[in-house]
This record gives C-alpha cells, sequence and structure tokens, in this order.
C-alpha cells in the first residue's frame, strides 16, 4: 500500500459515503427554497454556505455526487462491457475483418472531438442523465476497446499463448482464460482514470444544461447557475468546483496507486 | 513521403465520408419534424407541407445527403431553418472566434507543457519532477470551465485586468486577442497537464532506450543526449496527443465561450439546438470533425517527419 | 606476469547497489595492444565491471577501488572529465545492435557526431572522416550511403555502425559489451575478425565481455572468469584452459563442451513425415493498389523423423525454421505438401485435428515468457490435458502430475507453487513436464536451451538425454547453436532460406560438410580449444599460486 492509494481511496470513499449517506440524511433539505436566506456565507447553519435559492450547499453537493457517480460509473461500464470483448476479439484475430472494423471504428471516434458529440446526441435526443450516459458511455468503449487490443496483442506474441494453442484451445477460450485476468489489472486502473473523466464529462455537459435536469441536482449545473452570481458571492461558484476537483482527483489518485501498486509498469490511456 | 501523404490523404477523405453520414443518419433520426416545430402546434397540415418544401424537407433523404455534402464542398452550407439566412455565413463570423481559441488554446498548452516536461523527466524523482507531478495531478482534476470561472473572479472582477467576457471584433488585434486571452488559458491549463505527463514519461521511456547508453559512450553528457537523441524520438507519442487535444479544445471551446459570453461556434450550436434548427447543428458538427480530422492529418505528416520509419513503410 | 604500466588498471573495484554487492574486490588490468576477456555466466558482474570502466554505472551504485586509464583516475572523476575520455580514449560496443541506434538519425550524422564531440573538426571534414571509418569498418558509402537509417540496415551492418563510432577517434581501450550474441552464427564470425583486426591495426586494448568461452578461447590472450562479482581465475588463455584451477573455471568448460549421453536407438518406422511443404505469408502491402504479393518461407521441404530418433534442425534466423515449426504443431495451415504424424495429418479441413495433436508436444525457448504467470504450476502443466477426449479427474489426475515433476527432477509438491517461485532452469523442467504430461509421441524442442547458462543447459540437455533413454522419447531439437545440436542429436537438418539443404547423420554432417552452406555455418561456428583439462600440464612458473 502506498501513500498515493491511500489519499485517493479516502478522497474518493468521502464522496461514495457522501452519495450514499444522502439517501438517508442530509443537513437540509435540497427541495425547500428560502429566499431570505440565499446566498449565506458558510457558517454553524450551513456548513458550506447557502446558494440562490437558500438550499444547504452540502446538501446539494451530496446529492449531486449520486448524479456524477452514477453517470461515470454506468459510462465506464458500457464502455468496459463493449470495449474489452472488442479489444479481445481484435487481437484474437489480428488483421481479420473484425480487427480492420474495430480500429477503423476506433480511428474516427478518435477523430470526433467527443464532446461535440455528446452534444450532438443530446441535442437529438433531448438533454438527461440517461442520454449523457450514453454519450460518455460511447466515447469510453474505443478507450477499452484499444487499451485491451493492444495489452492482450503483446500477450499473444508471448509462448505461453502458444503453448495453450499446442493444448488445442481455441482462441476464443485462450482469450478468456489466459489473456482476460492478465489485463485485468489494466483495466481496473484505465476504469478509474475514465471514471474521473466521465466526473469531468457529466459536469461539463450539465453545465451548458444537456446533462441531468432539474430537479436532479448536479454539480455542473450548479456551476451554470452561480455564475452570474460570482461576484455577488463566490462561494457559490467555488465549493462546487472543489467538489469535482477533489472527487477528480481522488480517483486519479487512486488510479495511479493502484498501478504503482499492482504493476508501475502499466500502460494506460490518457488524453 | 510523397506516397505516405496521399496514403493519409486517402485515409483522410474516408473519414470525413463516413463523418458526414454518422452526422447526417444521427440528426435524420432525431424525433420531431423541424416545420412542425417551427410552426408550433397550431398550424395547418398544408403550411407545414408549404414549410417543409421551402426548406427542402420533402426530397428524398439521400438526395438530401448528396445535396448537403455537394453544398459543403463548395461552401454552401444549406439555409437556417430559424434564420431564413445562409449558413456558411452564421458560421464564418463566428469561426473566426472559435478556431483562433483553439489554436491560442494548443499554443498555451504547448509552451507550457514542453518545458514542464523536459524538466521533470530529466530531474526525475528530484524536487523539480515532484513539483511538476503534483501540479499536473491537480491540473488535470480541474474542469475547465470552472477555471475559467476562477480567471472571471480574480483577474476581471477583482483585479479589473480583463474584461469579463464579450469580443471586440477582430477590428482591433491587440483587444481581440486580449480578450481570447482569458479563455485559451482556461482551455489551456488542464491540457497543458496531460501534455506535460505525456512528454515526461515519453522522454523518460526514451532515456533508459539503448541508443542513449550509446550516445553516453561516445562521450556526450546526460543533457545532450536528452536534446539531441532523446527529444525527437519522445516527440512521437506526444504528437499523437498533440493531435488529440486539438479535439479537446475545439469542444472545450464551446463550453468556455458560455462562460465568457463569447460569440463562437458555441453560442451557435446551443442557440441552434434550443430552437431545433438541424441543419446549423448539423453544419457545425460537421465542420468541427472537418477541422479536428484536417488537424490529425498534419500531426500524421508530422510524424513522417519526425520518424524516417514511417516514411519507408509506405 | 605483469605487464608494465597497463593501460587500463582495476584495483580492488567493488560495486554495491543498495547493499547488494554487485563487485567485490575486482582488480584486471589490460596493456595496450592486449585483447582480455571477461567471462562468466549471467549476473556475474562482468557488464557492470565494463560500465563502471566507462563510468557509466547506475546513479544509485557507489563504488569503492581504482580504475586508472593510463594513469589517470577515471572512478570519482568529474563527470565533465568522464565525458571527455568517452568515445575519446574509450569506445564501446554493445550487444544489441538493433536497438543501439538513434532510429531518428541517419548512421553518417551518429558517426559523424562522436568526431565533432571530441574535436573542432568542421562538418565536412567529420563527414569525411565518418566515411573512412565507415569503410574501415566494411561499410563503404558507395554500397552503404550515409544517409541510411538503421532500420535500412540487417543486424550485422548495425553492429559495425556502432564499432564505427566507437572506433572513429581511435580510441586507446575499446570495450566490447558481448557484440555478437544477438548475431548469426557466420555474422559473429564476421564481427570478430573485424574487432580482432581493428585492434591489431590500431594497437588499441580490447575488453571482450561474452559468455561464450568459445568464442574467446582462440581471440583472447588473457581471459578473467568471473562468478558472483568476483573474478575467480585469470591468466594467460592457453595457460587458464590447460590448468583451469580454479573448480568454476572447470564447471563451465565441462559444461561448454558438454555431450549428452544418447542411448542407441535402432528404428525405422516412420513417426512424422514432413513431405514437399511450402508455407506462404502475406508481405506487407507496399501501396494502396498494389496487388497482395506472398514471400514463400519454407519451400518444398520434405523429410521424415523415426520413433525413438533424435534430430536436430539448424540454421540462422529468418531462415524459416519457426514457421516450420509452427506448421508441424498443427498452428498454421500450409499452403502446398502434407505434414502427418503416425499417418494422420496435423492439419485437415482447416481444423488442427485435437487427436493427432496430443501426439505432439512443444517446449520453447524463453523461461520466463512460456507460463501464464497467473496459474499454479499444477494447473500449468496439466493444460494439454484439454486435448485429452476423457481428461484425469482428482487421485488419478494428481499422479499424473506428480509423475511429471518427478520425470524432469522437480517434486510433487511444487505443484502448488507459482511459476515466479521458480529459476530459468528449473521453469525448462517445468515446461518439459508440460510436454511429457500427455505422454507425446514427439516433443519439438524450439530453441529449448538458447536462454539458459552453460551449466543449467548442460543439466537441460542430460535430462533429455535421460528421457529418451528412459520413454524412448522422439523429438525434433530447433537451434541455432551447432555444437548443442551437435551434443544432443543422432541426425541434423540443415536449413537455409526456406530450404533444408542437407540432412544427415550428425557425425557425418560435422565431420564432412557437402554443402556448401553448411560448410561455412561449421567454419564459422567458434569451436572450444581441444586442451585436455585433466592433465596437470606444465604449469606456468611465473603464475602466483594464490
Amino acid at each position: 500500500m502506498n501513500r498515493t492509494l491511500i489519499l485517493g481511496g479516502m478522497l474518493t470513499g468521502l464522496f461514495v459515503l457522501g452519495a450514499v449517506l444522502s439517501f438517508f440524511w442530509t443537513p437540509g433539505d435540497v427541495q425547500a427554497m428560502n429566499i431570505a436566506g440565499r446566498l449565506k456565507p458558510p457558517s454553524a447553519d450551513h456548513f458550506l454556505g447557502t446558494d440562490h435559492f437558500g438550499r444547504d450547499i452540502l446538501s446539494m453537493i451530496m446529492v449531486g455526487a449520486r448524479t456524477s457517480i452514477a453517470v461515470a460509473l454506468v459510462a465506464v461500464g458500457i464502455g468496459m462491457g463493449l470495449g474489452v470483448p472488442l479489444g479481445l476479439a481484435a487481437a484474437a484475430w489480428r488483421g481479420g475483418w473484425l480487427d480492420e472494423i474495430i480500429s477503423r471504428m476506433n480511428d474516427l471516434i478518435f477523430a470526433f472531438p467527443s464532446l461535440v458529440i455528446a452534444i450532438l446526441i443530446t441535442a437529438v435526443f433531448g438533454a438527461g442523465a440517461i442520454n449523457a450516459i450514453i454519450a460518455i458511455g460511447i466515447f469510453n468503449i474505443p478507450v477499452f476497446a484499444r487499451l485491451t487490443r493492444g495489452a492482450a496483442l503483446s500477450y499473444w506474441s508471448r509462448e505461453f499463448i502458444l503453448a495453450a494453442r499446442v493444448a488445442g484451445k481455441g482462441r476464443a477460450r485462450i482469450s478468456v482464460e489466459h489473456i482476460l485476468p492478465n489485463v485485468t489489472n489494466l483495466l481496473i486502473v484505465q476504469g478509474t482514470i475514465q471514471f474521473s473523466l466521465g466526473i469531468l464529462a457529466e459536469a461539463g455537459l450539465s453545465y451548458v444544461g444537456l446533462g441531468a435536469q432539474p430537479p436532479i441536482p448536479s454539480w455542473g449545473r450548479m456551476l451554470a447557475d452561480a455564475q452570474t452570481m460570482v461576484a455577488l458571492a463566490p462561494h457559490v461558484a467555488i465549493i462546487p468546483g472543489l467538489a469535482i476537483v477533489l472527487m477528480v482527483l481522488g480517483l486519479n489518485l487512486l488510479g495511479d496507486g493502484l498501478r504503482d501498486h499492482l504493476d508501475p509498469r502499466l500502460r494506460v490511456i490518457r488524453t | 513521403m510523397l506516397r505516405y501523404a496521399l496514403k493519409r490523404l486517402t485515409s483522410l477523405a474516408v473519414s470525413l465520408l463516413i463523418a458526414s453520414v454518422v452526422i447526417f443518419v444521427v440528426v435524420e433520426i432525431a424525433p420531431g419534424d423541424p416545420a412542425s416545430f417551427m410552426l408550433g402546434i397550431n398550424a395547418q397540415p398544408d403550411t407545414i407541407a408549404a414549410l417543409r418544401a421551402e426548406l427542402g424537407l420533402d426530397v428524398p433523404k439521400f438526395q438530401r445527403y448528396l445535396d448537403w455534402v455537394g453544398g459543403m464542398l463548395v461552401g454552401d452550407f444549406g439555409t437556417s431553418y430559424t434564420y431564413r439566412t445562409e449558413v456558411s455565413g452564421m458560421i464564418a463570423d463566428r469561426l473566426w472566434i472559435s478556431l483562433p481559441l483553439a489554436i491560442y488554446a494548443l499554443m498555451i498548452s504547448t509552451l507550457i507543457a514542453f518545458p514542464a516536461g523536459i524538466i521533470a523527466a530529466s530531474r526525475r524523482g528530484r524536487p523539480a519532477d515532484i513539483g511538476v507531478m503534483g501540479a499536473t495531478q491537480l491540473g488535470v482534476a480541474i474542469p475547465n470551465f470552472w477555471f475559467a470561472m476562477l480567471l472571471v473572479l480574480l483577474f476581471a472582477i477583482k483585479l479589473r485586468w480583463f474584461s469579463a467576457g464579450g469580443f471586440p471584433g477582430w477590428e482591433s488585434p491587440a483587444e481581440a486577442i486580449k480578450a481570447l486571452t482569458l479563455p485559451a488559458i482556461a482551455l489551456a491549463l488542464p491540457q497543458a497537464a496531460i501534455l506535460a505527463r505525456v512528454m515526461r514519461s515519453s522522454l523518460i521511456d526514451i532515456l533508459g532506450e539503448d541508443f542513449i547508453r550509446t550516445a553516453r559512450a561516445k562521450g556526450l553528457s546526460r543533457r545532450q543526449a536528452l536534446w539531441r537523441h532523446g527529444l525527437r524520438n519522445a516527440l512521437i507519442p506526444v504528437l499523437t496527443i498533440i493531435g488529440l487535444q486539438f479535439s479537446f479544445l475545439i469542444a472545450g471551446a464551446i463550453i468556455i465561450e458560455q462562460v465568457f459570453f463569447l460569440p463562437g461556434l458555441g453560442r451557435l450550436i446551443f442557440q441552434a439546438i434550443t430552437q431545433r434548427d438541424l441543419i446549423v447543428v448539423e453544419s457545425v458538427v460537421m465542420l468541427l470533425v472537418f477541422a479536428v480530422i484536417i488537424v490529425n492529418f498534419m500531426v500524421d505528416l508530422a510524424y513522417a517527419a519526425v520518424d524516417p520509419r514511417l516514411r519507408a513503410r509506405t | 606476469m605483469t605487464q608494465a604500466p597497463a593501460l587500463l588498471e582495476i584495483s580492488n573495484l567493488s560495486v554495491e547497489i543498495r547493499g547488494k554487492h554487485i563487485l567485490r574486490d575486482v582488480s584486471l588490468s589490460i596493456g595496450a595492444g592486449e585483447i582480455v576477456a571477461l567471462t562468466g555466466e549471467s549476473g556475474s558482474g562482468k557488464s557492470m565491471t565494463a560500465f563502471a570502466t566507462m563510468g557509466l554505472l547506475p546513479q544509485i551504485a557507489s563504488a569503492r577501488g581504482g580504475i586508472a586509464l593510463s594513469g589517470e583516475p577515471l572512478l570519482g572523476q568529474s563527470e565533465k572529465r568522464l565525458c571527455e575520455i568517452r568515445g575519446e580514449q574509450i569506445g564501446m560496443i554493445f550487444q544489441e545492435p538493433m536497438t543501439a541506434l538513434n532510429p531518428v538519425q541517419t548512421i553518417g550524422r551518429q558517426v559523424t557526431e562522436t568526431i565533432r564531440i571530441h574535436t573542432a573538426m568542421p562538418q565536412n571534414k567529420a563527414e569525411q572522416r565518418a566515411a573512412e571509418v565507415l569503410t574501415r569498418v566494411g561499410l563503404p558509402p558507395d554500397a552503404v550511403p550515409l544517409g541510411r537509417y538503421p532500420h535500412e540496415l540487417s543486424g550485422g551492418q548495425r553492429q559495425r555502425v556502432v564499432i564505427a563510432m566507437a572506433i572513429a577517434l581511435r580510441p586507446a581501450l575499446l570495450i566490447a559489451d558481448e557484440p555478437t550474441t544477438a548475431l548469426d552464427v557466420t555474422t559473429q564470425a564476421q564481427i570478430l575478425d573485424l574487432l580482432q583486426k581493428l585492434v591489431r591495426e590500431d594497437g588499441m586494448a580490447l575488453m571482450m565481455i561474452t559468455h561464450d568461452l568459445a568464442v574467446v578461447s582462440d581471440m583472447a590472450d588473457r581471459i578473467a572468469v568471473m562468478n558472483n562479482g568476483e573474478i575467480v581465475e585469470q591468466g594467460p588463455t592457453r595457460t587458464l584452459f590447460s590448468e583451469m584451477r580454479h573448480p568454476y573455471t572447470r564447471a563451465l568448460f565441462e559444461a561448454s563442451t558438454h555431450k549428452a549421453d544418447l542411448a542407441e536407438v535402432d528404428t525405422d518406422e516412420t513417426l512424422l513425415s514432413v513431405h514437399g511443404v511450402s508455407r506462404d505469408y502475406p508481405v506487407r502491402r507496399t501501396g494502396l493498389f498494389t496487388p497482395k504479393r506472398m514471400f514463400r518461407a519454407v519451400k518444398s521441404v520434405s523429410f521424415d523423423i523415426n520413433r525413438g530418433e533424435r534430430v536436430g534442425l539448424v540454421g540462422e534466423s529468418g531462415c524459416g525454421k519457426s514457421t516450420l515449426t509452427r506448421a508441424i504443431l498443427g498452428l498454421e495451415p500450409v499452403q502446398e505438401g502434407t505434414i502427418t504424424l503416425d499417418g494422420q495429418p496435423v492439419f485437415s479441413q482447416g481444423h488442427p485435428d485435437l487427436s493427432v495433436r496430443r501426439k505432439i508436444q512443444v517446449v520453447f525457448q524463453d523461461p520466463y515468457g512460456s507460463f501464464n504467470p497467473r496459474h499454479r504450476v499444477e494447473r500449468l502443466i496439466t493444460e494439454p490435458f484439454y486435448l485429452l477426449d476423457s481428461p484425469p479427474n482428482g487421485a488419478e489426475r494428481e499422479r499424473a502430475v506428480a509423475e511429471a515433476l518427478e520425470a524432469v527432477g522437480l517434486n510433487a509438491t511444487d505443484a502448488d507453487k507459482y511459476i515466479h517461485a521458480f529459476s530459468g532452469g528449473q521453469r525448462q523442467r517445468i515446461a518439459i513436464a508440460r510436454a511429457l504430461i500427455i505422454k507425446p509421441e514427439i516433443i519439438v524442442f524450439d530453441e529449448a536451451v538458447s536462454a539458459l547458462d552453460v551449466r543449467v543447459r548442460a543439466q537441460i540437455l542430460d535430462l533429455m538425454a535421460q528421457l529418451s533413454r528412459d520413454y524412448g522419447l522422439t523429438y525434433l531439437f530447433i537451434s541455432h547453436d551447432l555444437s548443442v545440436v551437435r551434443s544432443i542429436t543422432d541426425r541434423v537438418l540443415v536449413m537455409q532460406a526456406g530450404e533444408i539443404v542437407e540432412q544427415g547423420e550428425t557425425e557425418q554432417i560435422f565431420e564432412n560438410p557437402a554443402h556448401p552452406y553448411t560448410q561455412s555455418l561449421i567454419a564459422a561456428a567458434p569451436q572450444m580449444p581441444n586442451y585436455d583439462p585433466t592433465s596437470k600440464g606444465d604449469r606456468d612458473a611465473s603464475s602466483n599460486p594464490n
């Protein structure tokens, strides 16, 4: 265990805990408006102050964490669920039609500005958490496919794979039995990184109004709402941003720590 | 080299073709008819039909696709459903904000990342490296639009060095660049953090290569070996990231424009989305994809300039 | 025997890395014009001695003792001065020519750099000088222009470029760290000749580092044998080989000349039959519209292996032996011809036939890459059970595992360990156990001892001979190393550019090669000297008994 791993785990754990806790209890009511007590700076009553409707910001952050985590987690799930099998298959039948199609698609999706396409998707099919998940998830597929394919290929040239083939095992079986267990560490580390990118992407989409819609609280929209009040009450803009930074930082540290812990030579994709 | 360029050019054309099909299809399957949307729910069927004819929506889909692509090839992006003006005209003005913004940000990002990455790699494990890595760890975690808000808060509201937003136009280039400076920094810093990390790890990899040892055995100092043999080799993965980053900067520009009230493509596309002006959405997205694909083509050419093995392999 | 002021004087050099002793009290001197070989197994500290001399030890290493070049101390010398010395007074050649050159710079520029960094010579003069040096190492600019990039040259040519960079300024000392280990035997002979020629012409001192006693036996003036970071014995080549005072030296020598004790076999029942086999590969397209071209890696190869026979297949890299191996194993289809095992084709109707496949197993070269690091030994060696219709279960399975492990000299209790708990030699034993477990008719040993140190190699060869005796095992032994093939096979096939150019009884071929290629291979292979290690001989009076 290294310090990076512990710090990252603690930061991430803090937000997950807050999100889980928010299902049962929050310091204030995130629905109740209190115009008289609006834009109050942090105090004993409201630990992180109140927003422009007088809602408790800490409560908003806690409930907002649910949205962020859910969107990013499902998006990573989509990316892994589809990307990993595709990458394994592309490596197993290297140079085949599947490999060709997957590489082409990868190149293409990488050429598209991801956020622009996310905007296109949410624009066409309507703004909302589900479409945000799909839009972010789609861009996780090629990341995992490319990562898995590359790592798998480096194993396919190893002699233990040749030995498995001499033992009569088919490519699909070898992929599951021999390749997948060997790329798991890499997938865990990349998954953590994609999780953090998902949090950022969700915040960005919510900020421009294409993410989760009211009344579901989200960090990105808290920032959008705060924008006009920056001069008046800076804490309204600073606190949700800090929440994003700390959560993403925590996940990135967790990813780095896991990599150092599992295998420092792991090669992840960072963009 | 020429063959390499031609080959990349072919793949560029293919990418553009596929991109145009994808965008067209996605927009086509969008629920809701622009004509009925524009006329509201109380519109008569014949007025809708008339408007559909006027907008060219009654033509078969395949024909519409060909018209759209053919038009774009000669600079005709069609007519906006909402404003009934040429889309190309609407785009042209705004492009001259978004594109310079992205390029400006790319320059800042590269100018910060290269020295930071090189310093960190050459002083690996020492305070300078730890400092750079810590800063990049933070930089990667900061959402650029929030960073933009902080910049506004500090430099526009508190210090009053810059205006909080808006764009004075290119009549006075100095003023225009000044107006784009805060947005460009907001865009560039998180990207610089990533680029610096890539530069560092790429250089560290290269410094472990056998040919660096050969260079040292010739009598080159550590520093000389890094500059003469390390850097150019380390640039190969860095170029990939620069290419990818441009795509992020273009997208990021759309959001940052919201923070600074810049009348760029971002503003245009969000307006178009709320008004279901799909022809504008379609064309702006296609244009952005086009810009990204062109940049990646240039990155491919830069690869070949850096790496002789690529030139030979075609 | 001490030569008056030696050029390089290493005295009591000790190196530690993180508290671990890498070198201990190493003392060695090399005089001008002298070739001194530093030999030993991997991890013996021979390369570290070279890097210490170059002042290129890893930064975490700490060194004590003394290294002096022409009286000037090198250890503790300022980095600036060391940079001046490196390349000008000491040149160095490395093992891997494929990675030793900067891939994005022309060879001319890389050779010129050595000259320019140490002298004030103008660019055009330096280039001219580089051309001369490259000509000297056998790369005249009219054949190999200065503007070539490393990837456009062969391994041997690249090694020549590295040599040119090292000798461009006629250094007093040249250090060669396994300079021919990565090269084919014929290329190796050429590079060794070149090095000797350069040393004689320039009166250079050469520190030659190699694991291969045969390579240095007829080239070095003196030999120092290293083990565990210490020089256990050193002396003039002749004296060293005839005396071999230290048991380690004797063990090395014996292992290098080891001949496995093969039992006589006498069968004429054909087991494996390769008939008119050709294997094509698509060549990378040169352009978008150029038609696909094929490269024929194996050309109409035919041979038979009888039951109980031990057959060798020799050839240099790229000759097609790996491709042929994969075809025999039924991993890839062939374009022409047939491969049958016990009368049945190994590859039929586009699918490998499992009932045939269970009769053939393989042992690969790399003891570290041959096993899935995430599985236990038990699971690793039972993988071939997949080929059986009803694989053994429970106690029967355990018995099979124990039997296979014991057959290769390991314990049944090793079954529960992971592969990282084993050394390279033990891993090759496990690989053999994996091949044996389904009792195949024939085992293919694909460079199976090439990655091992000589003493371990000798043990594995003995194991193979024993298995052949105990189980009547048939094997095909594929190797680039002629002396090993000679020691472990009855019959040998010689492969060149996809064709079997000669085949016959092993001793017959080695004594009387008929094909010019075989002749050149045998002539190029370094020979161990014929000193009798058991005779006490006439002791060199001047050598110090301590």
